[in-house]
């Protein structure tokens, strides 16, 4: 058990290594902002002695090692910094958002991981039928295509021409359950289309791989069924390149929410992102790709965790 | 076995993928010929309908949306063609040095490939993007820099196989420099896989670039390009008019015919016989 203890401390060691490596990178990116913030904030009107004084304010002329400490500091008591386009603090404005833009990400996670397992289930079952053709050329389809041309495709068939449900998703701060959850069906959807495709393919692939392997045909000699030959015996073996896969496409999914939030106007924290960046806001930015980063890696490392665990050799190592 | 009678002989799909990225290449060239209004050239009212003078009707500021998908065509491909081939040129000579090299130098490159990739690439484009500005130039270095490392990863992977071999052994023994290894040695035994990813590296960056063009931060107006069309247009959607879905689907056709294409030949180059 100790060798597993040692390669879960390495991962989660390489995650934080990752982590503080993000964080650098965010915040030297500031550094090559032509002129610095304080320039940007005051405009190019501003004469060189109110500049001067305002860096003096912001602390900007103190050596980059201690703004930087300075800034992780801040960044861990959970002070995000002042907006630069209208001067309110960031956290505030990113913490409605955060909520909005997991909420997603999760449902998106509850509606398509068991539905991409399944599938996968399936088209390993009834492999090289019509059914599993179909699967595999819309997931091959899926994977191509822009993630706004699906959710205008959606929007076209289920908002304007069914009507059943409305086409931009903008949620009051106020609104109820229902209301929200009505109006997150489509941009869940979306996500979900793109995501189940990987997932489902590779849950097909690492079944199929197995079902080559001698105890498979010892089970299937024993007269098993098959859909017990999948479940019990070929599943389990192949849970670590599955939950490997699952967790990556989490991953994706806290990133790919950036462009379904703004097709459907989804008050998330991708579209803020967004906003922010076309306004050029810069800490605004930084706090955003900080906090989609962090979830990113933290995804991944659990991904690498999970798959180790997962790992019958490792979890029971001989002798 | 000739090039043709190998088209000749691939499966529908394949031979689908070539003809529509024949068409796309000769619509890219010949777009100036083809379009009947100029690129940014406001020919009517915003939104005319389509039918009679425009083909496909106009956009919002009343430019044809034919002719502007035309020429969508030429940037749109172009830049993704050239941002692919820098982070080829980039990642492939870093990786293929890194497995000739090893030591330090493979130490050094991989670590930092590993730090860049740990960062998810579309909000690392946005940081960088918002620092430098949204000009085609930035777009281009940022988004080759970021899947450079993607093609650093394979090559490095796909020379390591090659190096250990006897030949480049008695080459290194000949006193061959660094750059006869790469390009006489291990480069042609590297090719196969490296052109299949060529193709899917394509298809990424041009996802990514009609991604960011959507967004408004990619290939910035009034540069005619298939994502900035989509974002312009939306609003007829709602009104139940597909016009804005068309350059949507010119991205979505392009990237399928591309994956239909590296499919096949990952298919023939890993020797398996058709069924």
């Amino acid at each position: 058990m100790r060798s597993i203890f040692k390669l879960l401390g390495q991962r989660l060691a390489l995650g934080l290594l990752s982590l503080f490596a993000v964080s650098v990178i965010i915040f030297l990116a500031v550094g090559m902002l032509p002129g610095d913030i304080a320039q940007a904030m005051l405009g190019q009107s501003a004469t060189p002695e109110t500049v001067a004084a305002y860096r003096a304010q912001l602390g900007l002329d103190l050596p980059p090692l201690t703004r930087f400490g300075h800034w992780i500091w801040q960044l861990l008591h959970g002070d995000l910094g002042v907006s630069l386009a209208n001067q309110r603090p960031i956290a505030e404005l990113v913490g409605s958002r955060l909520g909005n833009t997991f909420s997603l990400a999760l449902l998106a996670a509850l509606v398509s991981v068991p539905l991409a397992l399944c599938l996968g289930m399936l088209a390993a079952l009834y492999r090289n039928s019509w059914f599993d053709r179909l699967l595999n050329t819309s997931a091959l389809s899926a994977v191509s295509f822009p993630e706004f041309f699906v959710a205008y495709i959606l929007i076209l068939v289920f908002a304007v021409k069914l009507n059943w449900f409305p086409s931009i998703s903008n949620l009051a701060p106020d609104a109820s359950l229902g209301t929200v959850l009505e109006r997150s069906v489509l941009p869940v959807a979306t996500l979900s289309l793109v995501v189940i495709a990987q997932m489902m393919r590779m849950t097909r692939a690492s079944l199929i791989n197995l079902l080559a392997s001698p105890y498979i045909e010892m089970a299937r000699l024993k007269g098993i069924s098959q859909s017990r030959i999948i479940l019990r015996h070929a599943l389990p073996n192949a849970l670590a390149p599955i939950v490997n896969v699952v967790a990556l496409n989490l991953a994706y999914l806290v990133v790919g929410v950036v462009v379904v939030e703004v097709v459907f106007v989804y008050p998330g924290l991708g579209q803020l992102l967004v906003d922010s960046v076309a306004k050029r806001d810069i800490p605004v930015v930084q706090a955003c790709s900080l906090i989609f980063a962090a979830t990113y890696i933290l995804l991944n490392t659990s991904a690498d965790v999970l798959s180790i665990a997962s790992n019958p050799r490792l979890m029971h190592p001989k002798g | 076995m000739s090039l043709l009678k190998h088209v000749w002989r691939a499966p529908l799909s394949a031979q689908f993928g070539l003809l529509m990225i024949l068409l796309y290449v000769l619509v890219a060239v010949f777009a100036p010929v083809l379009a009947p209004f100029g690129e940014t050239q406001v020919v009517g009212d915003g939104f005319t309908p389509r039918g009679g003078q425009f083909l496909l009707g106009t956009d919002n500021l009343g430019r044809d949306m034919f002719s502007r998908l035309v020429y969508g065509a030429r940037n749109t491909l172009g830049i993704a063609f050239l941002t692919t081939v820098l982070a080829f040129l980039l990642g492939g000579s870093c990786g293929l040095i890194a497995a000739i090299k090893g030591g330090w130098v493979d130490q050094g490159l991989s670590r930092v490939v590993d730090i860049l990739m740990a960062i998810p690439q579309l909000i690392f484009a946005l940081l960088i993007l918002s620092v430098v500005g949204t000009t085609a130039t930035s777009l281009v270095l940022v988004i080759a820099l970021l899947d450079a490392t993607r093609v650093f990863r394979l090559s490095r992977a796909v020379a390591m196989n090659v190096v250990v071999q006897d030949f480049v052994e008695a080459a290194r023994l000949r006193g061959e420099g660094l750059c006869w290894l790469v390009t006489r040695e291990v480069l042609p035994n590297a090719a196969a896989p490296l052109i299949a990813e060529f193709g899917l590296r394509f298809c990424f960056v041009f996802l990514f670039i009609s991604a960011l063009s959507f967004l408004g931060l990619g290939i910035q107006p009034p540069t005619a390009d298939w994502g900035s069309m989509v974002r312009d247009n939306a609003v007829l959607i709602t009104f139940g008019d597909i016009s804005p879905l068309l350059p949507a689907l010119a991205v979505a056709l392009i990237t399928v015919s591309v994956n239909f294409v590296v499919d096949w030949m990952l298919h023939k180059s890993s020797g398996l016989k058709e069924c």
